[in-house]
C-alpha cells in the first residue's frame, strides 16, 4: 500500500510499504477514505518527538471502510467507521470508568517502561505517534490495522459525508472535553487561549454548554474570524494586552472559566531538553507556558481552568500562589475519545455542531508531503488539511 | 514460610521496595526458600478473580503465552517442571523447578533444584484487590545472577534482566487476562514475528 512515512526532520515521504494484517483477535483492517494532518503531527515533522524511527507511518485522525475483521471484532465488512486516536482496551479499570486515554492495556508491555518512568504510570497507546506511544502505524495511508476494533471505532450511518464526521477521531472530542473540564455554568464568561481546531471546537462547545460569552485569544486573523463566526468576542494578543483586556471585558472580575488550548496539542511525550526549542518555535511565538500562567492570573477567584493543551514535561514559573490563593480548579488530560463519540456524532447529525468550516485544504494522499509543508509554513491560511486516498491528483 | 502481610517490619511497605541492603537476605528468610542474592518483586492489579488467575497460571503450558523469554516448560511430574529460558547474548539457561507450596487461588511458590544455570526461587501471590478491582498479583523472585554482578549488567543490556522481564511479563499477563490478547505495535505478521524472535 501507499503510506506517508517519516524519515527525519522536515522529511516525510510517500512510500510503498506492506499492507497491514490482522494480528490479534480484536483487530480490524480499515481502508482509509479520509485522514487529516493534526497540529501535533507538525511536532513529528519538526523532529521534536523522541523515539521516532525512519519509515514510521504517521496519522492519528482517520476514518474509512472495514475490509477485514479478526475473530473477536464486532465490526462488519463494508461498515464506515471513524477511529479514535487513542488505543484503549475497553476492559480495564480505567476503561470501565470511561477514562479511555488512561487505559492500562493499550500500550505494548515493552513500550510502557518509558511512560512509567516519565509519568508514574503508562497511558493508552496512540496511532502514528512514535514508539513511546506504542509504535502503532498511523492512518495517513491506504490501510491501517485497528486494535480493539470492538470498542474503539464508531459506525457512521449512510448518507453522512466523511468531512462532517472525520474530526470525531480527535479534535472535536478534545475541544468538547476541554469545555466540559471548564465546568461551564449558564451565564459564564469563558476565555479560550488558542484558536486552533481544539480551541475553535471548545468555543462552539462552551456556547452549547450554556456560556453567555466566549472570548477567544490568538494572533492569526483568519482563526480569530472563525471564532467570531461562532459568536465569540476576540482578543488579538499582538494588538492588545491580553490580561488587561480580559479584566476590562469582564468588569474587573476575570473570566469564570479559562481554557488553555494553545495549539501544540502534542499527544505525546517531550523530553525536557527539547523544551526550549519548542518554546521558541510555537506558533504563538512566545514562551511556551505563558498561556497557562496568563489563564491562572486572569481567571476569576474560585474559577475553573481547563488545560487541553498538552504539557509533556515540567513547567517553570507556574503561579502556584495565585492558583492556591484564588482557590482555582484545574482539570486536564488526554481526551477520552470513545466516551464522547456517540453524543458528538448525534450533535453533528442534528447540526448542532459545525465541523466542516475548519477544512481549508483537501488533497490526494499522494500529496501528503505537500500538505505537511503547507500546514507548517502558513498557519493563518491553512487551518486543516484533509487527505483523501481516492482523490485524483491535481494537474 | 511467613505470611507476606504479617512479617515483622518497620513499616507496611513490601520488602521488595525496602532500601535495606540486606533485603534479599531478609526475603530469603521470610518469603521463599533461599535461592539467590538478588530480589525482584512487582505487583499488578488485574480485573479478574483470584481463582481465574491462579488457574491460568498454575497450568504451566500457558506461561509462554505471556513470558516472552521462556522457550519451553516441560512438566516432569505434578510438582516438577523443566524450564528453558533465553539468556543474555544468545545463551539458553535451564533449570528444574519444584513447587514448594501450592494454595489454590492464593499462592504458588517454587525453588530450582541443584544444578540450575541460574539458581532461583520465588512465589506468586494472588490477593483480593480492595474496592472490588479484581486481584493483586505479586511476583517475588530471588535469584543468583549468572556470573554475579557483571552478568547482571550484561543481562540488563540485553533486556533479559529478571526485574525487567518480571515487570513486562506481568503486564502481558494482565493484558491477556483482561483483553484476551497481548498488545503489539506491529502491522504485519513478518514484523510481529521479528519482534518475538
Amino acid at each position: 500500500m501507499r503510506a506517508l512515512t517519516w524519515h527525519g526532520k522536515h522529511d516525510v515521504r510517500m512510500d510503498t510499504v506492506d499492507d497491514p494484517e490482522i494480528l490479534n483477535p480484536r483487530d480490524a483492517i480499515i481502508r482509509i477514505t479520509s485522514t487529516a494532518i493534526c497540529g501535533s503531527d507538525l511536532h513529528l515533522y519538526d523532529g521534536y518527538i523522541p523515539s521516532m524511527k525512519a519509515g514510521d507511518i504517521l496519522g492519528h485522525e482517520f476514518m474509512g471502510e472495514v475490509v477485514e475483521t479478526g475473530a473477536k471484532s464486532t465490526l462488519q465488512k463494508g461498515q464506515r467507521v471513524v477511529v479514535p486516536f487513542t488505543i484503549s482496551c475497553g476492559s480495564c479499570f480505567h476503561c470501565s470508568k470511561h477514562q479511555y486515554s488512561a487505559c492500562d492495556n493499550g500500550l505494548p508491555a515493552d513500550n510502557q517502561d518509558i511512560a512509567q518512568v516519565a509519568y508514574g504510570q503508562p497511558m493508552s497507546g496512540l496511532f502514528g505517534y512514535s514508539h513511546m506511544t506504542g509504535g502503532y502505524a498511523g492512518g495517513q495511508a491506504e490501510y491501517v490495522r485497528v486494535p480493539f476494533s470492538d470498542v474503539g471505532p464508531i459506525v457512521i450511518p449512510d448518507g453522512i459525508e466523511d468531512d462532517k464526521v472525520l474530526f470525531l477521531s480527535d479534535i472535536l472530542p478534545t475541544g468538547w472535553q476541554a469545555a466540559e473540564n471548564a465546568g461551564i455554568e449558564p451565564g459564564d464568561t469563558v476565555a479560550v487561549w488558542g484558536c486552533g481546531p481544539v480551541g475553535l471546537f471548545a468555543v462552539q462547545s462552551a456556547f452549547l454548554m450554556g456560556a453567555e460569552r466566549v472570548i477567544a485569544i490568538d494572533h492569526f486573523p483568519r482563526r480569530l474570524d472563525l471564532a467570531k463566526r461562532f459568536g465569540a468576542e476576540t482578543i488579538n494578543f499582538e494588538e492588545s494586552k491580553t490580561y488587561e483586556a480580559l479584566m476590562e471585558m469582564t468588569g474587573g472580575i476575570g473570566p469564570d472559566a479559562c481554557i488553555d488550548a494553545v495549539g501544540l496539542e502534542a499527544h505525546g511525550f517531550f523530553a525536557d531538553n527539547v523544551w526550549d526549542q519548542i518554546k521558541v518555535s510555537t506558533f504563538m511565538a512566545t514562551d511556551r507556558t505563558h498561556s497557562i500562567r496568563q489563564a491562572i492570573l486572569a481567571c476569576r477567584k474560585g474559577g475553573r481552568v481547563s488545560m487541553p493543551a498538552v504539557y509533556g514535561g515540567f513547567v517553570d514559573k507556574f503561579p502556584l500562589g495565585a492558583f492556591m490563593e484564588k482557590g482555582l480548579t484545574l482539570k486536564t488530560g488526554q481526551t477520552h475519545v470513545q466516551h464522547y463519540m456517540p453524543a458528538l456524532l448525534n450533535a453533528i447529525i442534528e447540526e448542532k455542531l459545525d465541523t466542516t468550516f475548519l477544512i481549508s485544504h483537501r488533497l490526494p494522499l499522494e500529496q501528503a508531503p505537500d500538505g505537511y509543508k503547507m500546514f507548517h509554513d502558513d498557519q493563518n491560511e491553512v487551518t486543516k488539511v484533509v487527505l483523501k486516498p481516492g482523490m485524483a491528483l491535481a494537474a | 514460610m511467613t505470611d507476606l502481610a504479617n512479617r515483622d517490619s518497620r513499616d507496611d511497605a513490601p520488602l521488595t521496595t525496602s532500601k535495606a541492603g540486606d533485603r534479599a537476605k531478609l526475603a530469603s528468610e521470610e518469603l521463599v526458600e533461599a535461592k539467590g542474592d538478588s530480589l525482584v518483586g512487582k505487583t499488578v492489579t488485574i480485573n479478574k478473580t483470584r481463582q481465574e488467575l491462579y488457574d491460568f497460571w498454575r497450568d504451566f503450558a500457558n506461561l509462554p503465552q505471556f513470558m516472552d523469554n521462556v522457550l519451553s516448560i516441560v512438566q516432569l511430574d505434578s510438582r516438577r517442571s523443566h524450564w528453558a529460558v533465553k539468556g543474555p547474548a544468545g545463551r539458553t539457561v535451564e533449570w528444574t523447578s519444584v513447587i514448594t507450596e501450592d494454595r489454590p487461588g492464593e499462592l504458588i511458590a517454587w525453588a530450582s533444584e541443584e544444578g540450575a544455570d541460574v539458581p532461583n526461587g520465588g512465589r506468586i501471590d494472588f490477593r483480593d484487590a480492595p474496592g472490588g478491582r479484581g486481584t493483586w498479583v505479586t511476583a517475588t523472585i530471588l535469584y543468583d545472577p549468572p556470573a554475579g554482578i557483571i552478568g547482571k549488567v550484561i543481562a540488563k543490556m540485553f533486556q533479559r534482566e529478571p526485574a525487567i522481564q518480571a515487570r513486562r511479563d506481568l503486564r502481558r499477563f494482565k493484558q491477556l487476562m483482561e483483553t484476551g490478547e497481548i498488545a503489539t505495535g506491529s502491522w504485519t505478521r513478518r514484523q510481529y514475528d521479528e519482534e518475538k524472535a
